[in-house]
């Protein structure tokens, strides 16, 4: 099992019930190859920083899961075959990143934070 | 101690230059993350390009996942690929 962080930008024309059942679609594909779901959070809308498809905007949300290694290659052809998917991002954590992730979702100042003070 | 007190016509050069540090060994980061892009922003110059570690000060392991994390933040359209003005 390894630590994963996907990262992906919908469509900004979905309503709010198709974001919602396209992020449980991909959770509960997580969930019955195996894998765990450690975090999610869904961005919504966001303007992007160059057009993609022709689209200014897209719903982003970012799922930090952990999972067998070859479920990924599985997920990015569903990725890939998704329409309503512009683009997606799948990462690899390792253990500082798990450490860092944690530490910004207890709340707890994170080392950049840190430094953007200083 | 007077006699060793030297008097310059002209103001010598004091200003010690500060030597760069990378902040990531100074701080103890051991990751970067690409969703930070206003950190990010950073290590970006006006026209979104990567700075180089001279102006920096990054150490050779930490440029290198920075720009790692940069071109993440490209590719998922936190940053732009090209611009102009991007402070």
């Amino acid at each position: 099992m390894n630590n994963y962080e996907l990262m992906v930008i919908f469509t900004p024309v979905l309503s709010d019930d198709d974001f919602k059942a396209e992020q449980k679609k991909y959770a509960t594909l997580v969930k019955d190859n195996g894998g765990s779901i450690v975090a999610e959070n869904a961005w919504g809308l966001k303007s992007l920083a160059y057009p993609i498809q022709k689209k200014t905007t897209g719903l982003y949300w970012v799922l930090e899961y952990a999972a067998e290694s070859d479920f990924n290659e599985k997920l990015k052809i569903q990725m890939l075959r998704d329409e309503a998917v512009l683009r997606h991002l799948c990462t690899k954590l390792d253990k500082y990143a798990v450490e860092y992730n944690a530490r910004k979702k207890s709340g707890v100042k994170s080392h950049t934070e840190k430094a953007v003070e200083a | 101690m007077a006699k060793n007190e030297i008097k310059y016509l002209t103001a010598i050069k004091a200003d010690k230059r500060v030597k760069k540090f990378c902040r990531f060994k100074k701080y103890g980061m051991r990751y970067i993350d690409y969703k930070d892009v206003e950190f990010l922003k950073k290590f970006l110059n006006e026209q979104g390009k990567l700075l180089p570690r001279r102006l920096s000060g990054n150490s050779l392991k930490y440029q290198r996942k920075v720009s790692d994390a940069v071109k993440k933040a490209r590719q998922m359209a936190l940053l732009p690929y090209v611009t102009d003005l991007l402070k």
